[in-house]
């Protein structure tokens, strides 16, 4: 058999004019220098529209581009509504017309300043008022390089989110996802509105199945570089990368556990794909969780880290199961329909996505997992990969329209939809990545 | 951070040569057979070499599948029997069993399926006097189709467990 050649690299593929857009943005076209190749579609808003002016920051371009990634990322989440800023020169430290903004009709203004503290060294200043109440929501500073300043803008863009919906923002969060062009399959990680695309791995054989750890600082995914599935874990800050399962037959679906520790992985060492669990640092304590004669796959763990999700076709066809990690009976979850597949927990672990096929269409389902009430999110007709973005207000998932892959967003409530194509290549596997400081 | 670019060609070397290359041999040529071609030479059976492209082990070595199916259908007892014959004779011979599904459904739980269809062609060998040893079974799901086009004729066509001979 080959031996597994080492191919991890990091590149930085900002300067690829080919590479995807993907962005979940109602089709703005930002005046940073971006190539926009995507064609989006959207439909439908948020129950409720803030509204929100968002002044240019002082600073030249700089201070612009803070600004109109704010912009682009509040518009997005289709909660705001953007009032018009032309003319207004705020600074950091300008006092804020409040009656005069609120006859402009914006209920929120968010204003700063960027200046130069050194050799490509900036300081943001942000604050945010709320004409209502008349008094300052929000002041705080940032500290960052040029390449620094969109992932600032994004964590404003976060703040101003939360203090006026009180959900916490996912702006400035990743995803990663599988490319395919030509005969490569790239594993890229790109900002949430589609910017700043890494390549974690570039291969001529497939790779699917990325997941990503509950700190953000690795991947785990199955390769077939070696001729057959292989389960890494890649280490995003430095490259390095560990084949944690690499058993006889297949090794596939890796599952984080919520404290890192442990992977769940699907095997078919011992014949049929079943579950097992297996230290993430190197594959270690090999342990055994399902016992079934049929096929057991695609587990996750809840967000509490004590029970397992998966599908499994021992009633025949496949369906959502829960067993306990510490071993027991897996409890069925899902009734609708003959194949549901693919579940995953939403953060609060209330809610569960499943792929479900109706009529012959794969839609994306989310069932309410105290009550068992389900609601169909999308519509397919072959739709793959849900995740949750982790404030658990957004599903992420890949989309088939006249044949190509691509990706869409809907809000978790189904009232907002967008799609995302990209002009060349195909765009699989998304998973949406958590919360925390990019390494 | 370190750049390595891998040059195509060593990737394409590296690549999943066991499965496409294994069976296929240009240079091997069987006793009286020559390099004809078709169905082999004097005796009726032909040659029973896997690595000889003439060889039924090497031209007969697929079995496809119905939708959503990972029974082996009756039709293929002669398919199993022959290469369930040839590995019980030469115990030290090694397969891959690949199995494939089409396009529909999810990635993991295909991937499970193909292995399915795998295991399916694995048991009928074994049930004939193959060693387990002498077999393993991977796949690939959906993710290496043969057939690119999304009409059924191309479906059914990926819906296929295909037996490798390793070389030694």
């Amino acid at each position: 058999m080959q031996q597994t050649f080492n191919l991890p690299y990091l590149l930085e593929a900002t300067k690829k004019t080919w590479l995807l857009l993907l962005s979940l943005t109602a089709g703005l076209l930002f005046a940073a220098s971006t190539q926009a190749q995507l064609r989006v579609d959207i439909s439908g808003t948020g129950a409720q529209q803030f509204p929100v002016a968002i002044a240019d920051f002082e600073g030249d371009s700089a201070g612009r581009l803070i600004a109109e990634v704010i912009r682009a990322d509040l518009t997005r989440s289709g909660q705001f509504r953007l009032i018009n800023t032309t003319g207004a020169q705020l600074s950091a430290n300008s006092p804020i017309a409040y009656a005069e903004w609120r006859t402009r009709g914006a209920d929120y203004v968010a204003y700063g300043s960027v200046t130069t503290t050194g050799e490509n060294q900036y300081e943001v200043r942000y604050r945010l008022a709320d004409t209502i109440n008349q008094k300052e929501l929000d002041g705080v500073a940032f500290n960052g390089t040029d390449r620094e300043l969109r992932r600032i803008a994004h964590q404003i863009a976060d703040r101003i989110f939360e203090k006026v919906t009180g959900v916490p923002g996912v702006f400035a969060t990743r995803i990663a996802y599988v490319l395919k062009q030509g005969g490569t399959y790239e594993l890229q990680i790109a900002d949430a509105d589609g910017q700043n695309p890494q390549i974690a791995l570039r291969s001529r054989e497939p790779i699917i199945s990325p997941a990503w750890s509950p700190d953000g600082r690795k991947l785990a995914y199955v390769s077939f570089e070696s001729g057959k599935p292989v389960v890494y874990v890649h280490e995003l800050s430095t490259s390095k990368r560990v084949p944690v399962a690499n058993f006889k037959g297949n090794n596939s679906a890796p599952a984080w556990s919520p404290d890192g520790q442990t992977l769940a992985v699907v095997l078919t060492r011992d014949g049929l794909s079943q579950v097992y669990l297996i230290n993430a640092n190197d594959g270690s304590n090999l342990r055994r969780l399902t016992r079934s004669p049929q096929i057991d796959t695609e587990p996750v763990f809840s967000p509490d880290g004590q029970s397992i999700f998966f599908t499994s076709d021992r009633s025949g066809r496949p369906q959502i199961y829960q067993i306990p990690v510490a071993g027991g009976e897996a409890r069925r979850i899902t009734f609708n329909g003959d194949y549901n597949i693919s579940p995953r927990v939403s953060p609060d672990g209330r809610s569960l996505l499943v792929v479900t096929r109706r009529a012959g269409a794969f839609r994306v389902a989310a069932i309410d997992l105290s009550t068992g009430s389900e609601t169909l999110l999308t519509e397919g007709p072959d739709d793959q990969s849900p995740s949750f973005a982790p404030n658990g207000r957004q599903v992420l998932y890949a989309a088939k329209q006249g044949g190509r892959n691509m990706l869409a967003g809907v809000s978790s409530d189904g009232r907002m939809r967008q799609t995302l194509s990209i002009l060349s290549g195909e765009i699989k596997e998304p998973t949406w990545g958590p919360f925390g400081d990019t390494p | 951070m370190k750049l390595r670019f891998v040059k195509t060609l060593s990737v394409l070397t590296l690549g999943i040569g066991l499965a496409a290359c294994s069976s296929v041999s240009l240079d091997d040529s069987a006793a009286g057979a020559g390099s004809s071609g078709m169905g082999g030479g004097a005796n009726g059976q032909g040659v029973m070499d896997p690595f000889n492209p003439s060889s039924v082990l090497s031209k007969n070595r697929s079995v496809y599948f119905e939708f959503n199916s990972y029974t082996v259908s009756s039709q293929y007892g002669d398919l199993v029997s022959t290469h369930a014959q040839y590995l019980t004779k030469n115990p030290n011979q090694k397969i891959m069993i690949e199995g494939n599904t089409d396009a529909s459904g999810g990635t993991e739980y295909n991937l499970a399926l193909g292995n399915r269809r795998a295991e399916a062609v694995r048991s009928n060998l074994t049930l004939l006097g193959a060693q387990d040893v002498q077999i393993e079974t991977i796949s690939f799901g959906k993710e290496k189709p043969k057939a690119l086009g999304d009409t059924e004729a191309d479906f059914a066509e990926n819906r296929r467990a295909d037996i490798v001979y390793l070389r030694p």
